[in-house]
């Protein structure tokens, strides 16, 4: 009897998650067809028109598109000069020792850290530096919101490409070893095209984190709805252009945040999506 | 008595994995050229802990501590560049573990391409053809030299190894268990193939299978708690042993 409502109660609550989640996508479809109807799906996609000029509002979500998919690309192109050095550190070098347990979780500290800090030091730090260096003329823009988000996703890509990395057999390094290779052989012909699946799909998964990034890229991204020429121009991700215009946005505007927000639910889904499968596939035997 | 140069001699060797608990203690004792020497005992006995001290894959470990003196052709290893050392001393595995992201042909030349060793085009066929056809695998495999080594068998992959091993000329092959997790036909391959082997490379191997000691070594060493307990020729050892412990061993009575 009490086995039974146990189930029933479990059941219940492990329910209310994909409820929850088809919710949100049931009402973000709602809202976003207004925008869908009136400009096309494909015509919103591809339109970098963001106009609201009563009578003549023109909604396009591209610009928005390209400011997220280039922030996120330079993050994580920043990040590895700083995430492989320490998966390295955490997972093959000092494997198992208490400096690499430090740095490992002084690494995951990152994680913690509330997005509004890093924005504040992005704003207060980094952009003065950027300027003074002459690499942007204002400080803010893509650069400047890739840089911290790159420092933000450090902790993702770097734990799991450890934990990859010291999924590679001892025997196989060893058989290296025994062959006459030095350390960083090793690392290039045995650890590294081992763990090179899994690696990758830390990036993916770090990615997925960037995509959505929102209070860092709001406060260092610059806010123009154009879409950015060099790496150094201002721009807008999408959940910047949420984030800044959500409170003043009524009917199609609206209907187009939603939209712009949908599209990018789908888009963090889908890189969520692909690197659970990858993960999946890397595992070591 | 023979009066050969042992190619590789313990002196008082002793390794240890904490400052408290020695693995290995004090171990003394000569191997001669073109042998093949089995270490048995017990597990934990400190059988492949010797083993590896021989080519130095202790020193990836901070924590170990090797005492004494090995010596390799009358050089002492433990003062040695492990690097050198690794590339006289080849080593074969438990688990067979070809490289899982190199083809046969470059797994067996996976040593000279480690050590950034430039071979021409028909240096590495012949290296190729050589060492496959001393392990006995060319015949199988020279059509599909170009897959991946993981899609071999078990059997077929340890040869592999030891075809890597033995690529790079090695003085002495170090085999630590190298069967165990091979089937009985598979094992019987590779004990055939040490037998042809001893011929260009000594041999010494770790198994706690004791047939196979008597099968294909010529001397035999039993150890027992980190001592090495006795020394001599196999077929001695198995019809009289000196040591109460030895015999305790072979005939089954402690394991």
């Amino acid at each position: 009897m009490n086995d039974k409502l146990y189930k029933i109660l479990l059941l219940a609550t492990a329910l209310a998650m994909p409820i929850v989640c088809g919710g949100v996508v049931y009402a973000l479809v709602t809202d976003a067809y207004e925008a869908f109807e009136h400009f096309g799906f494909f015509n919103f996609l591809t339109s970098s028109e963001w106009s609201y000029t009563e009578g003549a509002e023109q909604y396009g979500a591209l610009p928005f598109i390209t400011g997220t998919l280039t922030t996120t690309l330079l993050a994580l192109l920043f990040c590895i000069p700083f995430s492989l050095p320490v998966a390295l550190f955490v997972g093959e070098y000092f494997k198992d020792t208490k400096a690499a347990s430090v740095l490992g979780a002084a690494t995951d500290l990152l994680a913690g850290i509330p997005s509004i800090i890093y924005g504040l030091w992005g704003f207060y730090t980094l952009r003065p530096l950027l300027m003074a260096l002459n690499i942007s003329p204002q400080g803010s823009g893509i650069l400047t919101a890739s840089l911290v988000l790159a420092i933000m996703i450090v902790p993702y890509a770097a734990s799991l490409s450890a934990e990859f990395i010291k999924m590679v057999p001892s025997d196989l390094k060893e058989s290296a070893y025994s062959l006459g290779a030095t350390r960083a052989e090793v690392i290039r012909t045995v650890v590294f095209p081992v763990a090179g699946p899994g690696i990758f799909t830390s990036y993916i998964l770090a990615a997925g984190r960037a995509l959505g990034e929102t209070m860092t890229v709001t406060m260092l991204i610059g806010n123009t709805n154009t879409i950015p020429h060099t790496i150094t121009s201002t721009g807008n991700s999408m959940a910047s252009i949420i984030a800044n215009q959500f409170g003043e946005a009524d009917d199609l505007r609206l209907s187009s945040l939603i939209a712009i927000g949908l599209i990018l639910f789908l888009m963090t889904a889908c890189i969520n999506l692909i690197g659970k499968i990858m993960i999946k596939n890397a595992r070591i035997e | 008595m023979e009066t050969v140069t042992p190619i590789l001699q313990f002196n008082k060797t002793c390794v240890s994995y904490t400052k408290q608990t020695m693995a290995v203690k004090y171990v003394s004792a000569a191997i001669q050229p073109n042998t093949i020497t089995a270490i048995m005992g017990p597990s934990g006995c400190g059988k492949s802990t010797l083993l590896r001290a021989v080519n130095l894959m202790h020193s990836l470990y901070p924590n170990i501590r090797v005492d004494g003196e090995i010596l390799l052709n009358g050089e002492n290893i433990l003062s040695m560049d492990p690097i050198d050392v690794r590339r006289r001393a080849g080593m074969v595995f438990q688990r067979p573990a070809p490289f899982p992201t190199m083809s046969i042909r470059d797994n067996v030349l996976s040593g000279y391409a480690l050590n950034g060793i430039r071979l021409s085009k028909t240096e590495k066929d012949e290296t190729v053809e050589r060492c496959l056809k001393s392990v006995a695998l060319w015949d199988e495999v020279k059509d599909v030299l170009n897959k991946k080594g993981t899609f071999l068998s078990g059997g077929q992959q340890q040869r592999l190894c030891i075809a890597r091993a033995l690529a790079m000329k090695p003085d002495i092959l170090l085999m630590d268990e190298p069967t165990s997790a091979l089937d009985p036909i598979a094992t019987a391959h590779i004990e055939q193939l040490m037998q042809e082997l001893q011929k260009e490379v000594t041999i010494l191997i770790v198994t706690h299978n004791m047939g196979q000691a008597r099968r294909i070594a010529s001397k035999s060493m039993f150890m027992y708690l980190g001592e090495l307990v006795e020394y001599g020729d196999t077929e001695t050892m198995f019809t009289s042993p000196t040591d109460r412990r030895t015999k305790a061993y072979l005939t089954g009575k402690m394991g």
